[in-house]
């Protein structure tokens, strides 16, 4: 049975210690940053940041907000990235656990078209031309524990495990959120493996919060069947 | 903490207030959030909206340094509407006491105040006793002396319009939050307050916290489940730390540290002693004597006998009346008057107020010895910004010590949990622990004194034991910490051997026969054996999350202390859902916790008094909460008084501008200037998650650096307009003392205050920079901008109100 993880909103802290808790189990480096005007940092997520907490001050109904979003791959269900690609040497989904894995092969491709092709806008081109993102702990899940981000934290924000059981817990406390913010909701829970409670609209929290909010202004559906065309080009081209 | 950490889970209503625990103790939300999904109202109160605030049902601001205000307030409100917990307050709090005609209140200054030597003599604020020398009581409440009237007099003026135009809160948030929390009022309801530094480092830090130990005896929140009085203490171990009297006024377990006036062991005892009249009370410090001797035991060894007075003479005096604080060393040191100085895990040139002072005086040394895990700001002093090596005479000594995870030893945390931690990786290169640093400075001195020197006796005549294969052995300190039976004894029927440990500190003794290093932890290390490293998951009958065999706490491994007063007077809980303890008649005993002494409760189960019951507040000499508190320096009341440096001219509330007994000092490097149009915005200091106190272990780590990279100045949108001054850009900020780059981070988390009628804006800084990392040297301490005056009770620092100003670069 496919994993999940359940990421509740409206417990987490931002004290981002799931952003620190990846780069070490990763072993990634620090970016050099500048302080922007804000805490949020680095400001994207890169190939050296697999997670990171979104931070965003917004007045919704007169009342001061500051919403935290600890971003990363969804791990969809049917990853629209994996599809558009079909090289399972690039890219593929672990059959036990559903994460959705990237290569090294990943450099044999054209990396924009795989950032594009994800309607989240997660992936990231790394300096050696292979695209990097979250592999959900793989390593650890297979080895019984927990990813690092979800070990980390201290809130119950970020919690992780079987789907049936996240969905629950996921509908179970959208039932107890929705008694103090009507608006809450879960985030494209029928698509991905990354189910997160918003207390507000998903615009709020981050541009590509949910898959109907990309660029390409179309659903996640429609978004694959357009990036097919360029990949199968860019396949061709390859030989 | 009077609780403990997991006890907020048990809170209906928690307030955060002079900290920001979701920053800056993560953990800590893990039991606030459960304690919100069993339905309980988070209330934040923060000059700035924080990640706290995010997470609170009810949030409002206040201007930095107003507390006192806003919690008058509340204590109004309480009265007011009759919120308070009458039976309570008459059983377990001296509300019904009689203040003596010595007491009084007049223009913001009580009496007994002389303004020469700008003190108190708080003599005049004692209660009238009767014949027997007991404090008067009227259970009526309608003696106009009674300290529940003068309470109501005393807060009478604070209404919600002047507190609002004092704290520049909306009157209507200020109702709806004293709603709230006093409504916790009723019996069986829990409200708990969560503060840390935002409360302590003010020039009225103790009257702060003062004023809702008030609030939580009106409301009969003390000693239940989900209440008390909780600080949340900025390291692992300062809880340790404050046991073990690593403060200026105390020796270890909070004895009184002996004066010069204090010339004998019989006059020590006499002067710190409390007696109480009154046999209901326990009076539990009537034992100190007791702990006092097994201490000097703990110190001297065969040394101290009797007829010396166990060792009393070689313990250092103190000058009477003389404070020897953070200040005040370093204004002495300022003055040139100390010659040498140990900075051990510290960061001085960064971590106290007025650090361009600070870095001056440590010029002014011969030696200084830096211990510490790597070089800082302190340590390298003497080529920072501004000096001129070749003029700085002192010679600094750099001593490596290991990290706390690289030794074995104890830590005790905000909930007064001792536990057990052990050595993981070995320490890197050189370094060492800190214990075996100062084992080996003792042995050094020793050989040193034997060799002659002024009164060698205090050195030579120490015990210093400590070692096992020359190496500090932390098992041996812990257990004589713990403390030892030094002669056969037989107490009752059960007999205890020479060179056992001591089970209880209810056993030890004052002639001699036992030791302790600190009484509060004698039962932590016995013959059963480390109570520090138990792991046990089980909890406590009463199922609130006590744990009680996991780790172990001081006092006696009592997880809520004054938990009597969590029982009506006949022993039954007020909240029998969430019962911290009982008495069983029957068995004549309580169960649920270690009980605050087993004596009985104060009534029998058919209402008639127990005389053989004990009040339920046993560490004061009358045993009731104190609502009045005549202890203190500056007054039995909190009063409202502004900050030194504050922007308005006035005290809205009184005739006195500030704190009148709060220290001031007069060197060239202690300007201070209020209500100047140069430094018109307020400013205050605070941490961030991302760091750690001065920054040490943290800026050196690129993970952290990356999420936290510089100094920054939190501002609002209206005065980065009115400054011209736009998010992200690099800006000044100074005060009367120094200067500071900082990043602007314009916010919608920062609002102007409406005070007395104008507009007053606030800043705010995080204090964990400093000029030797990151290595451009650019992000610099905030405590270059604090000032040199603090709290005339503990001398804490003023670091959390201030003026400033900010200008573009």
């Amino acid at each position: 049975m496919a994993k999940a993880f359940f990421i509740d909103t409206t417990l987490c802290t931002a004290c981002r210690a799931c952003q620190v808790a990846c780069k070490q189990w990763h072993d990634l480096p620090a970016e050099e940053t500048q302080n922007l005007g804000t805490h949020q940092n680095p400001p994207d997520l890169s190939d050296k940041t697999y997670k990171l907490v979104r931070m965003n001050e917004r007045v919704i109904d007169g009342q001061l907000r500051w919403l935290f979003f600890p971003e990363q791959c969804r791990h969809c269900i049917e990853a629209p990235c994996l599809e558009a690609l079909g090289d399972p040497a690039a890219i593929y989904r672990d059959p036990d656990t559903g994460a959705i894995l990237y290569t090294r092969q990943t450099a044999q491709y054209d990396a924009d078209a795989i950032i594009e092709s994800c309607p989240y806008n997660i992936p990231r081109k790394g300096a050696d031309g292979s695209v990097y993102k979250c592999d959900m702990c793989n390593d650890r899940v297979h080895n019984g524990l927990l990813p690092a981000c979800v070990q980390a934290c201290p809130t119950g924000a970020m919690n992780f495990g079987e789907r049936d059981a996240m969905l629950e817990m996921a509908n179970q406390r959208l039932a107890v959120v929705k008694a103090k913010y009507p608006q809450a909701m879960l985030l494209d829970p029928e698509y991905v493996s990354v189910i997160y409670l918003a207390a507000f609209p998903p615009e709020n929290y981050h541009e590509f919060a949910i898959a109907s909010r990309t660029p390409v202004g179309v659903t996640r559906h429609m978004a694959l069947r357009k990036m097919v065309r360029p990949f199968a080009a860019a396949l061709s081209r390859l030989g | 903490m009077t609780n403990h950490w997991i006890d907020l889970k048990n809170a209906d209503v928690i307030l955060i207030m002079g900290s920001n625990a979701a920053e800056n103790h993560p953990i800590s939300f893990k039991w606030v959030t459960e304690a919100q999904k069993n339905g309980a109202t988070l209330i934040n109160v923060d000059p700035r909206f924080t990640r706290t605030s995010s997470k609170a049902d009810i949030y409002t601001s206040l201007r930095s340094g107003t507390d006192i205000a806003f919690l008058g307030g509340m204590i109004k409100y309480i009265l007011d509407n009759q919120l308070y917990h009458e039976e309570y307050m008459l059983n377990y709090t001296n509300a019904a006491f009689i203040v003596g005609q010595g007491f009084g209140f007049k223009d913001g200054l009580f009496t007994g105040y002389d303004d020469k030597k700008r003190s108190y003599d708080n003599a005049k604020w004692a209660f009238e006793l009767d014949d027997k020398g007991v404090p008067k009581k009227d259970s009526t409440l309608k003696n106009p002396r009674c300290v529940f009237n003068l309470l109501k007099a005393h807060y009478e003026r604070y209404t919600p319009k002047l507190v609002s135009t004092v704290t520049g809160t909306p009157e209507d948030k200020l109702i709806e939050i004293y709603k709230t929390y006093g409504a916790t009022g009723k019996p069986g309801k829990a409200a708990t307050i969560m503060y840390a530094m935002g409360w302590t480092q003010h020039t009225v830090g103790v009257q702060n916290i003062r004023s809702m130990c008030m609030i939580q005896l009106l409301l009969g929140n003390m000693g239940v489940a989900g209440g008390g009085v909780n600080a949340l203490r900025g390291e692992s171990n300062v809880q340790g730390s404050t046991d073990q009297a690593l403060l200026f006024h105390l020796l270890p377990g909070y004895l009184p540290m002996p004066s010069a006036s204090i010339g004998s062991l019989a006059a020590y005892n006499e002067k710190f002693t409390p007696k109480s009249n009154d046999p209901r009370s326990a009076n539990w410090w009537q034992n100190r004597p007791k702990y006092t001797v097994s201490l000097l035991k703990s110190f001297f060894g065969d040394k101290a006998t009797a007829d010396n007075d166990f060792g009393y003479g070689w313990l250092p005096k103190i000058d009477d009346g003389k404070p020897y604080s953070w200040l005040d060393i370093f204004d002495a040191m300022y003055a040139g008057k100390i010659r040498g100085f140990f900075a051990w895990g510290q960061n001085p040139a960064c971590s106290g107020a007025n650090s361009n002072k600070t870095r001056q005086a440590m010029a002014k040394l011969d030696w200084m010895v830096n211990v510490n895990l790597f070089d800082n700001e302190t340590g390298s002093f003497w080529r920072g910004p501004g000096m001129n090596p070749a003029d700085v005479k002192t010679e600094v000594f750099m001593l490596p010590a290991c990290v706390s995870v690289e030794k074995e030893g104890s830590i005790t945390n905000s909930g007064r949990w001792m536990q057990w931690r052990y050595e993981g990786p070995k320490p890197l290169g050189n370094s060492r622990p800190d214990g075996d640093i100062i084992l080996e400075l003792g042995l050094k001195l020793k050989e040193l004194y034997a060799e002659g020197g002024t009164f060698p006796d205090a050195i030579l005549n120490l015990k210093w034991d400590y070692m096992s294969g020359h190496r500090y052995d932390p098992h041996k300190v812990a257990k004589e910490i713990n403390g030892y039976w030094l002669q056969d004894k037989t107490i009752g029927d059960v007999t205890y051997k020479a060179g056992t440990l001591v089970p209880s500190f209810a056993l030890l003794q004052a002639d001699g026969s036992t030791s302790a290093g600190n009484w509060l932890y004698t039962a932590s290390y016995t013959e059963k054996g480390n109570m520090s490293a138990r792991r046990g998951q089980e909890d406590a009958p009463n199922n609130i999350g006590l744990y009680p065999e996991f780790a172990w706490c001081w006092p006696v491994n009592r997880r809520i202390i004054y938990n009597r007063a969590s029982c009506d007077p006949k022993g039954q809980p007020y909240n029998p859902d969430r019962w911290v303890v009982k008495w069983d008649a029957a068995a004549k005993k309580w169960t649920g916790d270690v009980p605050d002494g087993g004596w009985p409760p104060l009534q029998n189960p058919d209402g008639s008094p127990n005389e053989a019951g004990r009040y339920a507040f046993i560490m004061t000499k009358e045993g009731h909460g104190q609502i009045y508190g005549p202890g203190l320096k500056d007054g039995p009341f909190p009063e409202h008084y502004e900050p030194l440096e504050c922007p308005i001219e006035k005290n809205l509330v009184n005739g006195q501008r500030m704190n009148p007994v709060a220290p001031v000092y007069g060197s060239d490097a202690d300007a201070h200037l209020t209500c100047d149009p140069r430094f018109p915005y307020v400013g205050t200091t605070y941490r961030v998650s991302e760091h750690w106190q001065t920054g040490l272990m943290t800026r050196p780590q690129p993970w952290l650096m990356e999420l936290q990279p510089q100094m920054f100045v939190e501002m609002s949108e209206e005065l980065a307009k009115m400054r011209g001054i736009k998010n992200g850009e690099r800006v000044l900020v100074s005060s009367a003392r120094g200067e500071v780059q900082c990043t602007a981070m314009v916010t919608k988390r920062f609002k102007p205050f409406k005070i007395g009628g104008a507009v007053i804006h606030e800043v705010g800084i995080p204090w964990h920079f400093g000029w030797r990392w990151p290595e451009s040297g650019a992000e610099e301490s905030a405590n270059l901008l604090t000032p040199s005056t603090g709290d005339p009770n503990t001398r804490i620092p003023e670091s959390k109100a201030f003026m400033v100003n900010v200008t573009k670069l």
